[in-house]
């Protein structure tokens, strides 16, 4: 018995995974069109954001051969003989069937518009199509999308990751994302994306796209027209139902291969699912519903084949949906537009904090039928559970629109008030059962193991937060809370410990173990303490008590080098630095036998110290104006710059002197892990500051602050967080973004590395430091201006204190003698370490 | 007071006169100078007991082992060493991570704030 899958998408996927894994032993047999096997095409926008094409694999092309498919890329299927049932496919292959799977998906809809074909004129919904517009957007300054619902949103997102600054969204109807949002949402909306910099237009009907070869305008209806040099559509979807029409299948009168309730097409042994199938007047375009379509067929072929008996039905699916994109938090859920006498409407609009809720409730205020959120999503999963499983909305039905104080004991009411059948995950359809489950009866203890064992989360990713609700509340009810502890001697996080290290105003490693520890510290808890004592009480490190138990780097405030000197590393704010200077350098360098090189941070080191030279080597610096420059500590390193308008002809601000104020305020800030930063002048971007912990680039109207990115062994881009702000605003931004970071991040965990463990990403991060969505912001500013005002350098201060700098000896009982184990070479005029010695 | 460590049974040749007990960085250790050798001694303030152990960290011969942090893994004292991390026990001067050589431990003992560094009788 053969099954011929055509198309090998995400459906077609599923199908293939669902069979395999309840254990049919059907012969199949899959054609793809394009060239990659199935792959995630909702994240698909994640190719421009740094995901290569095999990271989106649903599997790797050898789990087919794995799973003994026959798997045929780039060969799609050119036509159907019924008669015969047979496939003929583009290449000359002919495969005969018992049953034929139609999953053929969706196309982008292209409007009948002269001048569509014009070079910069691209479709969003493949691979290809990002590579396309990805090579074209490297000449390209401004860019138009056609459609302003949920795939044209996410395409302008994608654009503007592109750099592509002058990005613009045309749509037809009088709002955008006109099937999720009424005009009040849709509005909120649009003030929200035009302050991400995205220039909105609706009510536009594009009659003409005028050019030569390129492209160089869209014309409207009205008379109106936007110059452009791409244009990427992304107006709606339509069903390729091409080879079903040819084959002689019944289609809907505006596209879609019509099946019934057990997916089958007119013709009995032909199914279809996914994009492709018009059910019930209805094209579903979203990925769960294909999914559960895969799911229908996989039951009903595993159990009576051919003659069907069906199992299961597919009997239409809810079009809730959260969008993930942008910054800006959207859903809407049931059915959000319904407005008749049996029912009520409630709406509540925050124009200050940009948040507009609507619910639609029954008449008598017991159920929730339907309702859309802008800006603050938070309690969508809920909402959708209470609608979904018609739970009894509370006695006031405004309840369910605000937070309330108890928040957290709310959510698990919410939670255990949901019934064991509650769909959670819809597009692997896992109930609540199966979670908690997994999390009792496997062993699931992160959402990644939840994932693994269930499939839950792994679609839209939309239900990850509930997962995770669902998993912490099961955990703690059976008593298998794990916490994730720094090591044998405290059983806390390191946030944790942030807090309690704050409460209980313990200022020395010793004090914080016989509070909050047990046994005598090591090598793991020893920093991370330190660190935390020095971000939260900001006194001298090396005070006594605190002394050894700091990093060995820190403890002599420089770097160890191989052989046991050290190195030095004045700071040089901004890398800018006058001559005079240059020449103590260098003076020093020479009375002191140093090693001297530039490093790939702007500033100069000098290798090589004896370790009793560093008291004397840093008098002579300080004294000629340098302080420490935090080389050795998990802390602010340097602020890079460009040279900026000062001198560079394309310089938009003054970037030296803007770096020179960042450095300025954030030195010796000690953090989870080292942080780095970079201020350019202008887009060129000489100072790589994309690269960096946090980055600042001039735009025309101010400066672009980018974060999260960090050069290293991988290397991750920086993410655009806000745009074209002045000075202080984005000085502010700076000083929230770090401050939550050093609060919540796990130790020695880069900001790239925290920002992609967080969950919501770059959304929930911008929505913390931008929008203040946890009202910290007042708080952490003051915070940061405290530490700013009281920072002292920590070499002036150790060089000045009798018993720090006596620390600073080889031997304690011949303090004036060197290690004599410490030999140099010579190399290029300079000296250098020996190599390693051989261990005996 | 006296504090000796345990294993060190062997005949002591000299009792060698290190520092004073306030030289010593509480919780942390020093490097002490004997004729040609480097000892290096902690004093693990915490629980009051003192060690002392060759300076050279093994695992690429840095005389470094006075800068390290100590610590303890259950009740096992240990020190790691500043370069990369290795952990050596205090008291039997194992190496914790299995791969290296283990390092050699003086016995100490103070006297009136005097610290003494036991030198063993076969050494040179
Ligand atoms: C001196 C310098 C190399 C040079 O000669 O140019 C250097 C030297 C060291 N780097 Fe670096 N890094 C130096 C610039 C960089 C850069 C370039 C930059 O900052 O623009 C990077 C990549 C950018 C980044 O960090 O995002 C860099 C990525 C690293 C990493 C990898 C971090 C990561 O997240 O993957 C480490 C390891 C670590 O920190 O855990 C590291 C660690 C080290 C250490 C501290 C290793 C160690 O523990 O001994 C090196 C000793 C420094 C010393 O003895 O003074 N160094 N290091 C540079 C000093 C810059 C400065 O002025 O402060
Ligand atoms: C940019 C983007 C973002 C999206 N975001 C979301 C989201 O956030 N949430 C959500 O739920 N959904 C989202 N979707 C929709 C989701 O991707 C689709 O619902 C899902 O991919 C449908 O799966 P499918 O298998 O039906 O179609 P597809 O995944 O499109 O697969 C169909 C495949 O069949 C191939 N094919 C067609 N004709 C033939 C032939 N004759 N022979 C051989 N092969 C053929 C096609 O080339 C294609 O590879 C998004 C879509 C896009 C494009
Ligand atoms: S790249 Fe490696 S070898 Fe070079 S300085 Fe950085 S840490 Fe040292
Ligand atoms: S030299 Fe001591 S651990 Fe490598």
């Amino acid at each position: 018995m053969r099954i011929v899958i055509i198309g090998n998408g995400m459906a077609s996927f599923k199908l293939c995974e669902k069979l395999r894994t309840k254990g049919s032993k059907y012969a199949i047999t899959v054609f793809g069109e394009e060239n990659q096997p199935a792959y995630d095409r909702v994240h698909l926008s994640e190719f421009f954001s740094g995901r290569k094409a095999d990271d989106l694999f649903m599997a790797p092309k050898s789990w087919y051969h794995e799973n003994d498919i026959q798997l045929h890329l780039g060969d799609p299927v050119k036509s159907i003989d019924r008669l015969s049932k047979k496939v003929h496919s583009f290449s000359g292959e002919t495969v005969t069937y018992d049953n034929l799977i139609l999953a053929t998906g969706s196309a982008a809809f292209i409007p009948p518009v002269p001048g569509i074909e014009k070079q910069g004129v691209f479709l969003y919904r493949t691979i290809e199509d990002l590579e396309m517009i990805r090579s074209y957007s490297a000449k390209v300054k401004n860019a138009v999308v056609m459609g302003g619902g949920l795939l044209g949103l996410e395409a302008a997102k994608a654009m503007l990751d592109l750099g592509i600054k002058n990005t613009h969204v045309i749509e037809f109807a009088n709002r955008l994302m006109p099937r999720q949002l009424d005009i009040e949402g849709a509005g909120l909306l649009k003030n929200k994306l035009s302050e991400l910099g995205l220039h909105i237009h609706h009510s536009k009907n594009t009659v003409n796209i005028s050019g030569e070869e390129k492209i160089h305008a869209v014309e409207f209806a009205d008379g109106s027209f936007l110059e452009t040099d791409m244009l990427v559509i992304s107006a709606g979807i339509r069903p390729r139902d091409e080879l079903a029409h040819q084959s002689g299948l019944a289609v809907g009168p505006r596209g879609g291969i019509i099946i019934n309730d057990i997916l089958q097409t007119s013709d009995p042994s032909i199914y279809a699912i996914g994009e492709c199938a018009l059910h019930n007047k209805m094209i579903y375009g979203l990925v769960a519903p294909a999914y559960e379509m895969a799911e229908v067929l996989s039951a009903n072929l595993m159990v009576n084949f051919p003659e069907a008996t069906a199992v299961k039905t597919f009997t239409g699916f809810d079009m809730s949906t959260k969008l993930k994109l942008i910054g800006v938090d959207v859903a809407s859920f049931g059915d959000p537009f319904i407005e008749n006498e049996n029912t009520r409407t409630i709406a509540v609009t925050d124009k200050l904090k940009g948040n507009y809720k609507r619910i639609n409730i029954s008449a008598d205020g017991k159920q929730l039928l339907g309702g859309i959120l802008v800006g603050d999503t938070t309690q969508y999963n809920m909402m959708l559970q209470t609608c979904r499983n018609k739970m009894l909305l509370p006695a006031d039905p405004m309840d369910i629109l605000h937070k309330n104080t108890d928040q957290k004991k709310s959510d698990n009411a919410g939670i255990t008030a949901l019934p064991e059948d509650a769909l959670i995950c819809s597009c692997e359809s896992v109930t609540k059962a199966g979670i908690c489950q997994a999390v009792s009866e496997q062993n699931c203890n992160t959402v990644d193991a939840i994932k693994k064992c269930t499939k839950a989360g792994t679609g839209c990713g939309g239900c990850v937060p509930m997962i995770k609700d669902l998993m912490v509340h099961t955990m703690k009810e059976k008593g298998i809370y794990i916490r994730n502890v720094v090591c044998e001697h405290f059983q806390y996080s390191r946030q944790e410990l942030f807090d309690l290290i704050k409460i209980q105003q313990t200022k020395t490693f010793n004090e914080v173990l016989d509070t909050f520890g047990k046994g005598d510290g090591c090598e793991v808890c020893k920093p991370l303490v330190s660190s935390l004592i020095a971000s939260i009480w900001n006194e001298m490190i090396l005070r006594k008590g605190n002394d050894s138990s700091q990093d060995s780097n820190d403890r002599f405030l420089a770097n160890i080098q191989k052989g046991g000197t050290y190195s030095v590393v004045p700071r040089i704010p901004g890398g800018e630095i006058t001559p005079d200077k240059l020449i103590v350098i260098g003076e020093v360098a020479k009375k002191y036998n140093l090693y001297t090189k530039i490093t790939g941070a702007q500033r100069i080191d000098m290798f090589g110290a004896h370790v009793s030279d560093l008291p004397n080597i840093w008098t002579e610096l300080i004294s000629a104006g340098f302080e420490s420059g935090h080389a050795y500590g998990k802390a602010l390193r340097t602020v890079k710059s460009c040279v900026g308008s000062t001198w560079c002809r394309f310089g938009l601000h003054d970037s030296v002197s803007y770096a020179i104020r960042i450095e300025e305020r954030y030195r010796g800030f000690r953090a989870p892990h080292k942080i780095k930063s970079a201020v350019s002048g202008c887009i060129r971007e000489c100072a790589e500051a994309q690269s960096k912990d946090f980055g600042i680039i001039a735009t025309e109207k101010g400066w672009n602050l980018y974060v999260c990115g960090n050069g290293g062994s991988k290397p991750q881009h920086a993410q655009l967080l806000a745009t074209d702000l002045d000075s202080d605003t984005c000085i502010k931004y700076i000083d929230r973004f770090l401050m939550f970071y050093l609060k919540t991040a796990d130790p020695l965990n880069r900001t790239a590395t925290w920002l992609n463990k967080m969950e919501g990403g770059i959304e929930y991060l911008r929505n913390v430091v931008v929008n203040d969505s946890l009202g910290m912001a007042e708080e952490w500013e003051a915070a940061m201006q405290h530490f700013a005002d009281s920072y002292a350098c920590e070499w002036k201060a150790a060089i000045e204190t009798p018993e720090i700098r006596k620390r600073f000896s080889h031997f304690i009982n011949a303090p004036e003698e060197k290690d004599p184990s410490v030999q140099f070479e010579e190399m290029r005029g300079q000296k250098k370490v020996p190599d390693w010695n051989n261990p005996k | 007071m006296i504090l000796q460590t345990e294993q060190t049974r062997a005949e002591i040749a000299e009792w060698f006169e290190a520092c004073s007990v306030h030289d010593v960085v509480e919780n942390g250790g020093v490097c002490v100078k004997y004729k040609k050798e480097q000892i290096a001694l902690f004093y693990f303030t915490r629980r009051n007991e003192w060690y002392a152990t060759q300076n050279e960290c093994p695992h690429k011969r840095q005389m470094a082992l006075s800068r390290g942090m100590i610590g303890s893994v259950g009740q096992e004292p240990k020190i790691a060493c500043p370069f990369h991390k290795k952990t050596f026990s205090l008291a039997t001067g194992q190496c914790l991570n299995g791969d290296e050589c283990s390092i050699k431990t003086y016995p100490v003992k103070v006297i009136n704030g005097i610290v003494f560094i036991g030198i063993a009788k076969n050494q040179d």
